[in-house]
């Protein structure tokens, strides 16, 4: 079934409830829907159309109201974006809403979909958008002392538009006392008929939390009864900068959301805004871009092994791993210049070619790690005791993970080998084996496992890149790439205007929408760009792994001790900037 | 006046041991871990002892105003009081002791380490912070366990030497270390030796990955050292009863009686920090299923046994 069948199946099941549909970039099949048969067609396309969009990958918002030139679609001032995905192949769907006035409202999803609980808090904390019948409506990301919704497009942008920031001492107490965990606001008892509880909180600074992540705990004893994790403390607002840069020096910021990921970061965003200006990416630059994303996906599970392994209490193997992880940065600097944060790729390439001798350091490489990741095994897979503390905890079966919108190793833990880069295969991964690791039971030990056998194909996939790297030109030469190309601007007026152009104001992408979801480090990511054909992007969305994946937390440890909670945070491998944004 | 300089002197000298142990932990974990560990202050490093001593000494002694003041202070100091005295009891050679305590020796031993117990509680519980009283509860509920086939286990070496003396007891190993005959108690004594003075694996009151610092969360500056050199005096004092009790102590050809001494603790506290460095640490509730389940019937087996083979001959 193509995405116009489904498109057109809709159309004729729900007739004039399903509104125009919207032609966009990236070939998702964009539907409108009224507000009032939202409910109907979602559960619709979950749980009678076959194949079934079982998970709700996304949902978002834009403010409408300062597009240069009307937007596509019905009149509205904001659009709510519910993206769904098959997981029976790679299918998606996007269904949009208009909405209008200032305090827009319509019902919330989350009876459908649990994982929508998280996401509507966001586009309520950031649009101020209601969603009725949502259990706990708050902020998410911001403080519950702040005012405004700041990716309204009225909404200043900069802090030196907001008038000076000062803090007395009586409003930093209110900033605290505000923070204050209230059991019974999250319909908690304080006490069972036997016992008191202990609330504890974990976090935000607290060494296994790996960044800044508060979660409280419901404690009977050391048994977790539940728990409420609490985000917001890494927010940069990474998707409002998307709206104030150029589409080009963009490129860096993304590189810090999943600060581990690296490149995997810019890979997204540089084919979403390619699908936009349509530009074709030469052959050697697309292997190039996998060859570090492998590159990437390597030291951030290495970085991840070692962490696990020291939250269940092994000193040891993080000195090895990270060690290791120096060697892959060798490589990354080697042919970046940079280490964590290379903003590498470029709009219709990469920044430069690879560098002389680059063939002979990966080679050293690929052949130095394998042997390590044995020993690892000794080390760390095959303890007993390591064994004891992750098989069998913090265990979720693959209809959950689907539900809450696990992607990545956590979903492949569960035992689904769905890997995009297998499923829509993007910059010519299609053209090189590998095999996707799955686990069976979706505990930690198997998701565990999952990362470390990614680790061994992620070298196949640089062998295979070493052996194979095609020749030809590391940047395409449409004119939208960037930087433009340079060396005949001196021989042709057309040339020196679009390098003129491209570099004082930076490309202008062609109005239209494209979302394109890579596998990144942590599971799928991707990023979402709306242009209304300026030198900015309109609604710059990013859809990362670690969002719904904390939000599973309380899920998977309820009834469990708080050692498992602690291995449960090391197994799931987030980094708080990639949840926060 | 002698007696009272041998008893400084012996003190001294394991304070500044269990001090320098510091280092070597940290040297030891730095080789094992491929990289250097501290080597900057003084000949390879080692004055660095002296850097942290200094820079611990001058830290603010902050007692939080929501604690209980008295238990807090006085938790630091029973630990090390408990250790320290409890040291008293081990013969080093057969000329250097503090107090041989003929006859009981072992038995104050157990009852100082089962005293050094409550300084962990007692900071837990008079830090008024969940995270210590966490600790605590570990604590004790790992002491209680672990204490009692700390003790059963030793039976087997008492049985044979006939005596709760240590110096007859290493006596007793003139002709064959009793690590050989009671195998059994030695592996279950280093294990409860391990739980009691919780060390990784079975640092569970203060498991910094779940519970920060646990039961010590709290301390710093001298009150947080002196957990710390009482740490490694436990290490030490656990060692040295290992050395003594199963290894023959002073026993040993052609080297002097202290030198033997020495090297065989030296190589359990080394054993223990590599132990350190190469464990992840179980959880609370099979730690507990360990003891109960596994060690507490390996002891009494190694009990009955020995006490009928001695019955039979």
């Amino acid at each position: 079934m193509t995405g116009k069948d489904v498109l057109i199946a809709l159309e004729s099941r729900f007739g004039p409830d399903i509104g125009p549909r919207q032609t966009v970039r990236d070939g998702t099949p964009t539907l409108w829907v009224a507000r009032s048969a939202l409910h109907q067609v979602l559960r619709h396309l979950k749980d009678e159309r076959d194949p079934p969009y079982r998970m709700l990958y996304d949902l978002t918002a834009i403010d409408d109201r300062m597009r240069r030139q009307p937007p596509d679609g019905p009149a509205r001032d904001f659009t709510i974006v519910y993206h769904l995905l098959s997981l029976q192949g790679a299918e998606q769907i996007r269904l949009k809403v208009a909405l209008s006035g200032d305090s827009p409202s319509l019902p919330t999803v989350t009876d459908i979909w649990p994982a929508a609980d998280w996401y509507e808090r966001e586009a309520w904390d950031m649009f101020g958008i209601r969603f009725d019948g949502h259990r706990h409506l708050r902020r998410i990301l911001l403080p519950p002392t702040w005012e405004g919704h700041p990716l309204r497009k009225d909404y200043p942008a900069r802090a030196t538009e907001k008038g000076c920031f000062t803090l007395s001492e009586a409003k930093e107490d209110a900033e605290q006392e505000a923070l204050r965990f209230h059991p019974e606001e999250w319909g908690m008892a304080r006490q069972s008929e036997s016992s008191d509880f202990m609330f504890l909180n974990l976090g935000p600074n607290h060494p296994s939390v790996h960044g800044v992540f508060r979660v409280v705990l419901q404690l009977e004893g050391e048994n977790v009864v539940d728990a409420v994790p609490d985000i917001g403390y890494h927010h940069r607002g990474a998707e409002k900068m998307g709206e104030r840069q150029s589409w080009h020096t963009y490129i860096p910021y993304t590189d810090r959301v999943d600060y581990l990921g690296g490149v995997n970061n810019n890979f997204p965003y540089v084919m979403a805004v390619e699908a936009l200006a349509g530009i074709a990416v030469p052959e050697r630059a697309q292997v190039i871009r996998v060859m570090l994303a492998e590159l990437f996906r390597i030291a951030s599970h290495l970085v991840f092994y070692g962490t696990m392994a020291q939250d269940v209490g092994a000193l040891s193997p993080v000195f090895y791993m990270f060690s290791d992880r120096e060697r892959v940065f060798e490589i990354i600097e080697a042919i970046c210049g940079a280490r964590m944060h290379p903003g590498w790729f470029r709009i219709g390439g990469v920044a430069q070619d690879l560098p002389a001798g680059w063939d002979k350091m990966v080679k050293e490489f690929v052949q130095y790690l394998p042997p390590r990741m044995d020993e690892y095994d000794d080390l760390v897979m095959n303890n007993r005791l390591f064994k004891m503390r992750t098989k069998g905890v913090g265990a979720y079966d693959l209809d959950t993970a689907i539900e809450w919108g696990a992607t990545g190793p956590s979903l492949r833990a569960c035992g689904l080998a769905w890997d995009m880069r297998k499923q829509r295969p993007y910059s010519r991964y299609e053209a090189f084996e590998f095999d996707i690791p799955v686990g069976c039971r979706g505990d930690c030990y198997d998701r565990t496992a999952v990362r470390v056998e990614e680790i061994r194909q992620s070298l196949r996939i640089i062998g295979q890149c070493l052996a194979g790297m095609p020749e030809g030109p590391y940047k395409s030469d449409h004119p939208l790439a960037t930087p433009p190309d340079k060396a005949r601007t001196m021989h042709d007026i057309e040339t020196l205007i679009d390098h003129f152009l491209n570099v004082s104001w930076g490309p202008v992408i062609p109005p239209g929408e494209a979302a394109i979801c890579v596998e990144a480090t942590k599971g799928l990511n991707s990023y979402y760009l709306t242009s209304d054909g300026g030198t900015m992007s309109y609604r710059t969305r990013i859809r990362t792994p670690s969002f719904p994946h904390l939000q599973m937390i309380p899920l998977i440890c309820r009834g469990r001790l708080l050692p498992d909670l602690i291995a449960v945070l090391g197994s799931i491998d987030f980094v708080m900037a990639d949840v926060d944004r | 006046m002698m007696g009272l300089a041998k008893v400084f002197g012996i003190l001294l000298v394991l304070v500044i041991l269990a001090a320098l142990l510091t280092w070597v932990e940290r040297r030891l974990l730095g080789l094992w871990q491929d990289r250097y560990g501290p080597n900057r202050v003084g000949p390879a490093g080692l004055l660095q002892v002296v850097a942290d001593m200094i820079k611990i000494l001058f830290k603010e002694d902050w007692v939080p105003p929501f604690s209980d003041r008295l238990g807090f202070i006085l938790a630091p100091a029973i630990v090390m009081a408990s250790l320290l005295v409890a040291f008293a009891a081990i013969p080093i050679t057969p000329d250097i002791d503090i107090w041989p305590m003929n006859g009981i020796g072992l038995l104050f031993i157990l009852a100082m380490i089962s005293l050094s117990v409550y300084s962990t509680v007692l900071g837990g519980w008079a830090s008024n912070n969940k995270y210590s009283l966490v600790g605590a509860l570990r604590a004790v509920a790992q002491m209680l366990s672990y204490e009692v086939f700390l003790g059963l286990s030793l039976l087997g070496v008492v049985l044979q030497a006939q005596s709760f003396d240590l110096r007859q007891i290493v006596a007793a190993q003139a002709g064959l270390w009793f690590v050989v005959p009671q195998f059994l108690g030695f592996v279950v004594f280093m294990t409860a030796g391990i739980a009691a003075i919780h060390r990784l694996p079975f640092d569970l009151p203060e498991a910094e990955s779940e519970l920060t610092a646990g039961f010590h969360t709290e301390y710093s500056s001298m009150k947080f050292g002196i957990f710390f050199i009482g740490e490694y005096v436990g290490i030490v004092l656990v060692s040295a009863m290992l050395a003594t009790l199963f290894f023959g102590g002073w026993l040993g050809p052609v080297l002097p009686p202290l030198l033997w001494f020495l090297t065989k603790t030296g190589a359990f506290i080394a054993f223990f920090i590599l132990l350190r460095a190469a464990l992840p640490r179980p959880r609370y509730d099979q730690l507990m299923a360990f003891g109960w389940k596994l060690l507490l019937p390996l002891a009494l087996l190694n009990l009955m046994v020995t006490a009928a083979i001695l019955l039979a001959t």
